[in-house]
C-alpha cells in the first residue's frame, strides 16, 4: 500500500540552528500518527514544511507516491494538506464563519457582493457535523481559546483535507472538550483522512494514535505502534535516556510565615470573592477548568488588570497594587501563560529579556547600561537553567517553547522575587523539559519562595502542590491538602453555582 | 563565558545578512552611489562649498528626524515635530525679542518649551490612551495655531539679539581649521544624533524604547512603568524639536510662524529610508542620518542638474518606496 504522505531526508536550517537533519515521516490514510519529541526536536518545523509554511533545504516529499513541491500554504491546501497551528491563526475581529471561509466567501449578485447568509449557513453546517453548538456570527475574539480551536478545526474541515496536521490541539482544552475533539478525530479517521497529531500528552497518544514517530534534535529516532509500546519506551526515545518519575513532594510547611494573602478579590462574573494565602516555601496549586478565573485572579494579584474590590497582604503588611510595577516592587513575579504575547519581547535577545525586569540593577550612575554585567547575568542563567541557545545575543523568538519559558523564569529569578506566580508553566513544553521545570519549581520553593502555580493538568498539580486551591466560575470552591485525589479536585472544579447550566 | 562566546561563531555569518549593520551598509552604499553619480554628472556637485550646503540643508530636517526616530522605534508616531519646531522658535522670539531676555536664557527656554510640549503629547498618549497618530495630529494643529496667534501671524525678528545667527551659520570649526568651514548647525545635528544614539543604545530609556515598540504588554508585565517612560520619550523628542526650532530661527534670523507643517513628513521619510520600522522595535540613528542625507543629496543634486522642483519631489517619493522595498527584501532574506 502506498503511503498517503512520505517525507524522506528532509533538511532545514535557520540562522544559527540546524533544525532538521535527514528527518523522515510517513502517514497512511485513515490513521492518526502521533509525532513526538522534546521542544526543539523539530516536530513543528517538519510539519510546517509539509504544510508549505517553510520550504525545505533538501529531501523529498511524496503524496500518494508522487513527488510534490509544496511552496506555500495555499499549494498545500490545494493538495489537501491543512495545518492547525499551535498558536491560533484566526482573525480576531471577524466572525467564526468569516474566518472559516476567508477568501472563499460565497458570492451573490454576479459575484459583486458577499452572501453573508449562505456563508453563515455553510459554517453552521460544518459546526453541526462536528456536533458543536456555536453561532457562526459570533466574533472570534469573544470566544474562549477552546472554542477558537474548534473554529480552526472547522476551517480545516471546510477544505475537505486529506491530511490534517494538529499541533498540540488540546493544550488549551478541558476534558469535555478534549473528548469532543477526539470524537471529531475518530470521525475524520473513519472517512480516510490522515491525521498528524503533535502532542506531549502521553495519555492522549495512547487513546487516539495508531503509530508514534519520535524525533530528537531534528533527527528521526523511530516509529513504533502506539498501542503496544510502553510509555517509558517512548519517553526514553524522546530524551535519549530513561526518566525516573519522581512524584513525592515534601510536605507543606504549615509553620512557615505567610508570604502572600489576598482577601475578597472581586470583579464582575470573572472573580467572585476569592481569598487565599500562600506560605513561604509552599507551592499552592491553583486548579480549575478553562475559564474558571484562575488566570484572571493571577493577573489581578499582579496588577495587570483592575479589580472592583480586594486586599493584598505581603509578609503581613497590606500593599496597594495598581499596576505590575507595584507588584514587582512588592516582590511578586508573574509568568504568563502566553509567553509570546506577554512574557517575552520576542524581537529582543535573550540577554535583554532576562534583564528586562531588573534594568535598574544594570544601570550605572550616569544612566548608562552595563552590557557586560547583563551578559554575565544572562550567561549565568543560560548555564544554570540549561537554556539551549547559541548565545545570549540570540533573539528570543528563535528559541523553542521550553527554552523561551526558561528565559522568562530567568527574568524573575534575576529579579529575585520572593513570590512567584506561574501560569501554566509547562504549556507546550515536552516531557524532558517539563521535569526540569518541576525540579526548578521544587528548588525555588525549597529556597523559601512562595509559589502559586496555575495548571490545567491535574497530574502536574498533584505532583507539585503542597496545597491545592480549586476554582469554578470565578469562585474559590475549596482548598485541598496536597496528595488529594483527582476526583476530589474535579468535584470542586465542577461545583457550579450559576443559575444557567451550560448546555452539554 | 568564553564558551558562550565561541558558540556564537558558526551563526555569525548567517546572522549578518539579517543584521542592522547589513542594512546600514546598504543604505550607506546607496548614499555613496548617489553622491558619485551626481559628482560624475556635474563637477559643481562635489565642491566643498556645495557639500557644506548639503550638510547645512540637512541640519533642521536631520534633527527633526532624530526626534521622529525615537518615537517611531517606541511604536508610536509624532506628526507634531514640524509645528512644534515652529512653536519653539516663536517662543525663542518671545523670550529674546519681546521680553529682551539674554540668549543664554532664551535658547534653553525654547528647549524647555519643547520638552514640556512633548510631555503633553506623551501624557495624552500614555495616560489618556489617545492613539499617537491622533494625539500628535491634534498637537500639530494646536502648535501651528498658537504660534500664529502669539506673533499675530507676523515673523519675529532676532535682529536685536546679538550673535543669534551664529548658532546656526557661524563656524567654530572653521575658526580653528579654515579649510573646513563647517557651519555650527551641522555640528549641532551630529551632536544631537550622537547623543540620541547613545541614549538609544546605552541607557535604560533607549532599551525600553525598543522593548515598547517590540512588545509593550510584555514590558508592562515585567513591572516597568510604561507610562512614565513613554512620556519621557515624547518629552525628549519635544526637546529635540526645540533644538531644530533654534537652528531654523537662527538660520533665517527670524521665527516664521507659518512654516513647519510638512516638515514632519520629511522627517518621517528620512527615518523610513534609514531602515527604521514604522511598526516599532527596530531602527538606528545612523540609519536616520543616512536617510536625511540621501534626501538632501537628491534635492541638491537634482537642483544642480536643473531638474524642476516638482520632479525632485517625485524622486524623493520614489526613494522612500525603493528603500522600504529593500527593507522588505531584507526581511525575507532573514526568514528564509
Amino acid at each position: 500500500m502506498t503511503a498517503l504522505v512520505e517525507m524522506t531526508g528532509i533538511e532545514k536550517s535557520f540562522p544559527g540552528v540546524h533544525a532538521l537533519s535527514r528527518a523522515r515521516f510517513d502517514l497512511n490514510a485513515g490513521e492518526v500518527h502521533a509525532l513526538m519529541g522534546e521542544n526543539g526536536a523539530g516536530k513543528s518545523t517538519l510539519m510546517k514544511i509539509l504544510a508549505g509554511v517553510y520550504t525545505r533545504d533538501a529531501g523529498e516529499i511524496r503524496l500518494n507516491g508522487e513527488p510534490v513541491e509544496i511552496k506555500s500554504p495555499h499549494e498545500a491546501q490545494k493538495l489537501g494538506i491543512t495545518i492547525i497551528h499551535q498558536e491560533l491563526s484566526l482573525m480576531r475581529h471577524l466572525t467564526a464563519a468569516q474566518n472559516i471561509f476567508i477568501g472563499r466567501e460565497p458570492r451573490t449578485f454576479g459575484g459583486l457582493l458577499l452572501d453573508e447568509k449562505k456563508l453563515n449557513a455553510q459554517a453552521a453546517a460544518i459546526f453541526h457535523s462536528m456536533h458543536l453548538v456555536l453561532d457562526p456570527r459570533v466574533v472570534v475574539e469573544t470566544l474562549t481559546i477552546a472554542k477558537q480551536q474548534m473554529v480552526e478545526i472547522a476551517k480545516a474541515l471546510s477544505f475537505n483535507s486529506r491530511v490534517l496536521i494538529m499541533d498540540e490541539p488540546t493544550a488549551a482544552l478541558n476534558d469535555a472538550e478534549i473528548a469532543e475533539l477526539f470524537a471529531i478525530i475518530a470521525k475524520l479517521k473513519a472517512e480516510g483522512v490522515g491525521i498528524v497529531y503533535i502532542s506531549h500528552k502521553m495519555d492522549e497518544i495512547k487513546r487516539i494514535a495508531d503509530r508514534v514517530t519520535v524525533m530528537r534534535d531534528g533527527e528521526f529516532v523511530g516509529t513504533v505502534p502506539a498501542a503496544t509500546t510502553p510509555i517509558e519506551t517512548i519517553i526514553s526515545m524522546m530524551v535519549g535516556r530513561t526518566l525516573t518519575n519522581e512524584t513525592a513532594t515534601a510536605p507543606a510547611r504549615a509553620d512557615a510565615p505567610i508570604a502572600l494573602e489576598i482577601r475578597g478579590f472581586r470583579r464582575g462574573k470573572e472573580i467572585r470573592d476569592v481569598s487565599f494565602s500562600v506560605r513561604k516555601g509552599e507551592i499552592l496549586g491553583l486548579a480549575g477548568l478553562m475559564g474558571a478565573g484562575r488566570t484572571e485572579v493571577a493577573r489581578a494579584i499582579f496588577g495587570a488588570d483592575p479589580v472592583e474590590a480586594g486586599e493584598i497582604f505581603v509578609d503581613g503588611k497590606q500593599v496597594a497594587i495598581r499596576a505590575p510595577r507595584d507588584a514587582v516592587r512588592a516582590g511578586i513575579g508573574y509568568l504568563s501563560e502566553d509567553r509570546k504575547h506577554f512574557g517575552l519581547i520576542t524581537g529582543m535577545d535573550v540577554r535583554n529579556n532576562v534583564a528586562m525586569a531588573s534594568i535598574e540593577r544594570f544601570t550605572s550612575r550616569g544612566g548608562v547600561l552595563r552590557e557586560d554585567k547583563m551578559r554575565d547575568a544572562a550567561v549565568k542563567f543560560i548555564r544554570q537553567l540549561t537554556i539551549k541557545t547559541p548565545s545570549d545575543t540570540q533573539e528570543a523568538r528563535l528559541l523553542s517553547g521550553g527554552n523561551q519559558q526558561k528565559v522568562v523564569i530567568a527574568k524573575w529569578l534575576l529579579r529575585d522575587c520572593p513570590i512567584l506566580i506561574f501560569d501554566e508553566p509547562t504549556r507546550g513544553i515536552d516531557v524532558g523539559a517539563k521535569s526540569e521545570i518541576y525540579k526548578l519549581l521544587n528548588s525555588l520553593a525549597a529556597q523559601g519562595r512562595a509559589i502559586i502555580m496555575i495548571s490545567s493538568e491535574l497530574p502536574e498539580i498533584l505532583r507539585l502542590s503542597h496545597r491545592i486551591a480549586v476554582m469554578c466560575e470565578g469562585r474559590l470552591t475549596g482548598v485541598l491538602p496536597g496528595g488529594s485525589s483527582q476526583e476530589e479536585i474535579m468535584r470542586l472544579a465542577t461545583q457550579r453555582q450559576s443559575s444557567v447550566e451550560e448546555a452539554a | 563565558m568564553t564558551e558562550a562566546r565561541t558558540e556564537v561563531l558558526p551563526s555569525t555569518l548567517a546572522n549578518f545578512r539579517g543584521s542592522p549593520l547589513y542594512h546600514r551598509l546598504l543604505a550607506f552604499s546607496g548614499l555613496i552611489v548617489l553622491f558619485l553619480g551626481f559628482s560624475i554628472a556635474s563637477p559643481n556637485f562635489y565642491q566643498t562649498a556645495n557639500v557644506i550646503n548639503i550638510l547645512q540643508a540637512t541640519s533642521v530636517n536631520g534633527v527633526l528626524a532624530v526626534a521622529a526616530t525615537l518615537v517611531i522605534i517606541s511604536g508610536g508616531i509624532d506628526l507634531s515635530v514640524g509645528t512644534l519646531m515652529t512653536f519653539c522658535s516663536v517662543m525663542a522670539g518671545v523670550f529674546m525679542t519681546y521680553w529682551g531676555l539674554p540668549m543664554w536664557i532664551g535658547v534653553p527656554g525654547a528647549l524647555l518649551v519643547g520638552l514640556a510640549s512633548g510631555s503633553v503629547s506623551g501624557f495624552f498618549i500614555a495616560k489618556l490612551k489617545i492613539p499617537p497618530f491622533i494625539a500628535t495630529l491634534g498637537m500639530m494643529l494646536i502648535y501651528k495655531g498658537v504660534s500664529l496667534a502669539i506673533c499675530g501671524a507676523k515673523p519675529i525678528y532676532f535682529t536685536g539679539v546679538e550673535g543669534f545667527t551664529k548658532i546656526s551659520t557661524g563656524s567654530v570649526i572653521g575658526a580653528i581649521i579654515p579649510a573646513l568651514p563647517i557651519p555650527n548647525g551641522v555640528v549641532v545635528l551630529f551632536a544631537v544624533a550622537g547623543i540620541a544614539a547613545f541614549i538609544l543604545t546605552r541607557t535604560a530609556l533607549g532599551r525600553f524604547t525598543f522593548a515598547m515598540g517590540s512588545n509593550e504588554e510584555a514590558l508592562r508585565l515585567s513591572g516597568v512603568n510604561i507610562d512614565a517612560w513613554k512620556i519621557a520619550i515624547y518629552a525628549l523628542a519635544g526637546a529635540i524639536c526645540g533644538v531644530a526650532g533654534i537652528l531654523i530661527a537662527s538660520r533665517i534670523n527670524s521665527a516664521q510662524p507659518s512654516i513647519g507643517q510638512g516638515y514632519e513628513l520629511d522627517a518621517i521619510a528620512a527615518v523610513v529610508i534609514g531602515g527604521t520600522s514604522l511598526a516599532g522595535g527596530r531602527g538606528t540613528m545612523l540609519g536616520t542620518m543616512i536617510g536625511a542625507l540621501i534626501i538632501s543629496v537628491v534635492a541638491n543634486g537634482l537642483r544642480i542638474l536643473s531638474v524642476p522642483q516638482e520632479w525632485q519631489i517625485v524622486v524623493t517619493g520614489s526613494i522612500i518606496i525603493i528603500a522600504v522595498y529593500g527593507d522588505i527584501l531584507r526581511g525575507r532574506a532573514r526568514k528564509a
